[in-house]
C-alpha cells in the first residue's frame, strides 16, 4: 500500500485491523473516539465485530474473555476510562491473557481536560492495578511508528502472554501523517494458544480455565514469580530505544512520544547555539531502557527530561543514572505542551549547557 | 444390576465445597444435566462468579473463565462474539448480579446478547459471610443489617426477573425454586428451555433459582427449604416473565 494520509487515531485503529484483530470492545471518550468509530465502520467489512460496552469496566472485561477465547483482541480508551480498566487489566495480567490496549492521554486527574497529557506514566508503567504485575507499554512518536508498534504489540502480547499498553497523547491520536501500512504477518514463533477455552470438544475432552485465583499463598508466588520471569525475559528481549546525536553531546535531553519532537527541535535550537545536545529517546517505556544511558554516560555532563507532566519518567532517569550526573526536569501539565524554546532555556541552567 | 441413576457427566468427581443444606449442588446437578441432554457440553464455556460458586469450574467438567465480580455477563459477551457457535453461560449469586454486577447484566439484556444466566439468589451474602445483599428480605438480620433490613436507608429487595423482563431485547426470564421436587423438576424445564433459546439464537435467556444459605441464614437446612416457602417466595414470585416463544 502506497503512503496514506492518516489521522493517528485512525492509523492506530488500521494498524490493529492489519495485524489480525477482529474483536473491539471500547467505550467513547475524547480524544480518542475516532478509534471505536473507524473499528465500527471496519471491523464487519472483514468478519469481525465491534461492541460498544456500557462502561470501560465492561469493555475491558469483555476484553479478558475474547482474549481468552483466543482472539487478538483491541481495546482503547483515554486516562480516566484507563483508570476504570484497571481492574480489569490486572486480572488479564493474573490470567496471562494477551491483549493490546491504547491510551491516548489526556490531562488529569479527575476529570482534568481533553488536551494532551504525559501524566498516565506512572499508572502505565507500574502495573495501575492491584496486585504485582507490569503491563508491557510501547511509547509511539509519529503515526509511522505508533502503525508499527501497534502491530508489534499483539505479537508481543502473543509472545508474553500479558497486556501491552500502546500509549500515547492526544496530540499523537489527532494530528496527521503519512503513513504506509504493509501487509502483515505475525512473528513465526509464537507459542500457540492451546491454553484458550473454545470447548473441551476441541481439545480432546481436557478442561480448559482461564484463572487468576490461586488460595494457597505458595502457589500464588509461584505464579507470580512466573509472571515476574516473564517480564525479565522481555528486559532482555524488547527493551527499545532511539539515540540521536548523543555521541559528543554534553547535555543528553530524555523525553517520549510527542515530547520527544518537541525535544528533538530543542537539539537542533541547541546545537545552532553551539550547544552539544543530544537526545536518548525510549521507545518501550516498560521495560525502560535503563541500559541505554550507559552508551551516554561517559560523555554526558548532565541530562534533562523533558515530559507533559509535573515528573514522572523522571523517577526511571534517576534510577538508571543512579546519582552519578545531575538530572534536570522540565514539565508542562494539564494539557499545556512545552515549546521548544522553553526546554533550550533549561539546558543552558544545567552542567554542559553553556557555549564554551 | 441395572443403574437407575448416576451422576452427571456434565459433572467432575471433586467433592463440592458448599454447606450442609446449601441448594447450589443442586443447581450445578440441574445445570450440568442440561448441558448433557442438549449435547453441548464439548463446546460449553463457563464463566464463574465471585462468592460461593467461585470454584464453579472445579465442578462443571467443560471449559471455564473465572470472572472480576460482578462482570461475568461482560466476560461472557467477549467469548461469545469471537465463539458465536459455543455455548456461553454465566453462574452468578446475587451480591455478583444484582449489587456490583448490575451494569453488565443489564446491559448484555439490553444487547440481547445471546447468552444464558443462571441467577442463584439467596437473599444474602454467602462467602464473605452473611452480609446484606440488595436482595435480602425486609427484616431479615445479617452481619450488616444487624437490626434487620430496613427500607429506609436500606432500601428493599430488588427483582431482578421483573426488571430485566422490560427490556426489549431479552428472550427469555423465569424465576424457579428448588425446594421442593416439583419446583426442582420447573427449574430443570427453565434451564433447559433458557440453554435452547441460545441455540436457537433467540438471545439473552436468564432463570433465577431461589436457593437456600442455611450457614449464614442461622437455619437447619430442613428449616431453610421452609424459609424459602414462607419468606422468600411471597417476595420473588415464581414463573415466567418473559418468552419470545410465547406462554408466561
Amino acid at each position: 500500500m502506497a503512503r496514506k494520509l492518516m489521522k493517528g487515531n485512525e492509523a492506530i485503529a488500521a494498524a490493529a485491523i492489519n495485524a489480525g484483530c477482529r474483536h473491539f470492545f471500547g467505550y467513547p471518550i475524547t480524544p480518542q473516539n475516532e478509534i471505536p468509530e473507524y473499528m465500527s465502520r471496519e471491523l464487519p467489512k472483514v468478519g469481525g465485530a465491534y461492541v460498544q460496552a456500557e462502561s470501560e469496566v465492561a469493555a475491558i472485561n469483555m476484553i479478558y474473555g475474547a482474549a481468552g477465547a483466543g482472539a487478538r483482541v483491541l481495546t482503547s480508551s483515554s486516562s480516566p476510562g484507563i483508570s476504570l480498566m484497571q481492574e480489569g487489566i490486572s486480572y488479564i495480567a493474573g490470567a496471562e491473557l494477551p491483549c493490546v490496549l491504547v491510551n491516548i492521554m489526556r490531562g488529569g486527574p479527575g476529570l482534568g481536560g481533553v488536551q494532551p497529557s504525559q501524566a498516565d506514566y506512572f499508572q502505565a508503567t507500574r502495573g495501575g492495578g492491584h496486585g504485582d504485575y507490569r503491563v508491557l507499554v510501547l511509547a509511539p512518536a509519529n503515526l509511522q511508528e505508533a502503525v508499527d508498534l501497534t502491530q508489534l504489540a499483539f505479537d508481543l502480547a502473543d509472545r508474553y502472554r500479558n497486556p501491552v499498553m500502546v500509549l500515547a497523547d492526544g496530540m499523537i491520536g489527532q494530528l496527521m501523517e503519512p503513513v504506509e501500512i504493509t501487509p502483515y504477518r505475525p512473528a513465526p514463533d509464537l507459542p500457540p494458544k492451546d491454553w484458550a477455552t473454545s470447548g473441551t470438544a476441541r481439545s480432546g475432552g481436557r478442561q480448559r480455565v482461564i484463572n487468576s485465583l490461586y488460595l494457597d499463598p505458595n502457589d500464588l508466588e509461584r505464579h507470580v514469580r512466573a509472571i515476574h520471569a516473564k517480564y525479565a525475559e522481555a528486559e532482555r528481549r524488547e527493551t527499545r530505544f532511539e539515540l540521536i546525536r548523543c555521541e559528543d553531546a554534553d547535555v543528553v535531553l530524555v523525553a517520549y512520544g510527542t515530547t520527544s519532537r518537541i525535544a528533538r527541535s530543542a537539539l537542533e535550537k541547541c546545537r545552532r547555539l553551539g550547544l552539544r545536545v543530544g537526545l536518548l529517546r525510549p521507545i518501550t517505556l516498560y521495560p525502560f531502557p535503563a541500559a541505554a544511558f550507559e552508551q551516554v554516560m561517559a560523555r554526558a555532563k548532565s541530562f534533562l527530561v523533558v515530559e507533559m507532566s509535573m515528573g514522572q519518567m523522571l523517577d526511571d532517569v534517576k534510577i538508571a543514572v543512579a546519582g552519578r550526573r545531575p538530572v534536570g526536569f522540565y514539565g508542562r501539565t494539564g494539557g499545556v505542551v512545552p515549546t521548544p524554546d522553553e526546554v533550550v532555556r533549561q539546558v543552558q541552567t544545567l552542567p554542559g549547557g553553556t557555549a564554551t | 444390576m441395572k443403574v437407575v441413576y448416576e451422576k452427571s457427566r456434565g459433572l467432575t468427581d471433586t467433592p463440592m465445597h458448599y454447606c450442609p443444606g446449601c441448594t447450589h449442588g443442586i443447581i450445578h446437578k440441574l445445570v450440568a444435566e442440561t448441558l448433557v441432554e442438549l449435547d453441548v457440553l464439548g463446546r460449553a464455556v463457563l464463566v464463574c462468579p465471585v462468592g460461593c460458586a467461585v470454584f464453579a469450574y472445579e465442578y462443571f467438567n467443560c471449559d471455564a473463565q473465572e470472572a472480576a465480580h460482578g462482570r461475568a455477563p461482560a466476560v461472557a459477551t467477549g467469548i461469545k462474539r469471537v465463539l458465536p457457535d459455543n455455548v456461553v453461560f454465566t453462574y452468578q449469586g446475587d451480591g455478583d448480579l444484582a449489587s456490583i454486577g448490575t451494569a453488565e447484566i443489564v446491559h448484555a439484556a439490553m444487547r440481547g446478547e445471546n447468552i444464558t444466566v443462571v441467577f442463584v439468589n439467596n437473599a444474602i451474602y454467602g462467602m464473605t459471610g452473611g452480609q446484606m445483599a440488595p436482595t435480602t428480605l425486609l427484616g431479615q438480620p445479617t452481619t450488616t443489617s444487624p437490626a434487620g433490613r430496613a427500607r429506609v436507608g436500606q432500601g428493599a429487595p430488588l427483582r431482578v426477573c421483573e426488571m430485566l423482563a422490560t427490556i426489549d431485547a431479552t428472550a427469555y426470564i423465569a424465576r424457579t425454586s428448588v425446594h421442593t421436587i416439583p419446583r426442582l423438576n420447573g427449574a430443570k424445564r427453565a434451564i433447559k428451555k433458557a440453554f435452547q433459546m441460545q441455540l436457537d439464537r433467540k438471545g439473552f435467556s436468564l432463570v433465577e433459582v431461589l436457593s437456600t444459605c442455611p450457614t449464614n441464614w442461622g437455619l437447619s437446612p430442613v428449616d431453610a427449604l421452609r424459609w424459602v416457602e414462607q419468606n422468600m417466595i411471597p417476595v420473588y414470585p415464581l414463573g415466567v416473565f418473559k418468552d419470545v416463544d410465547g406462554g408466561s
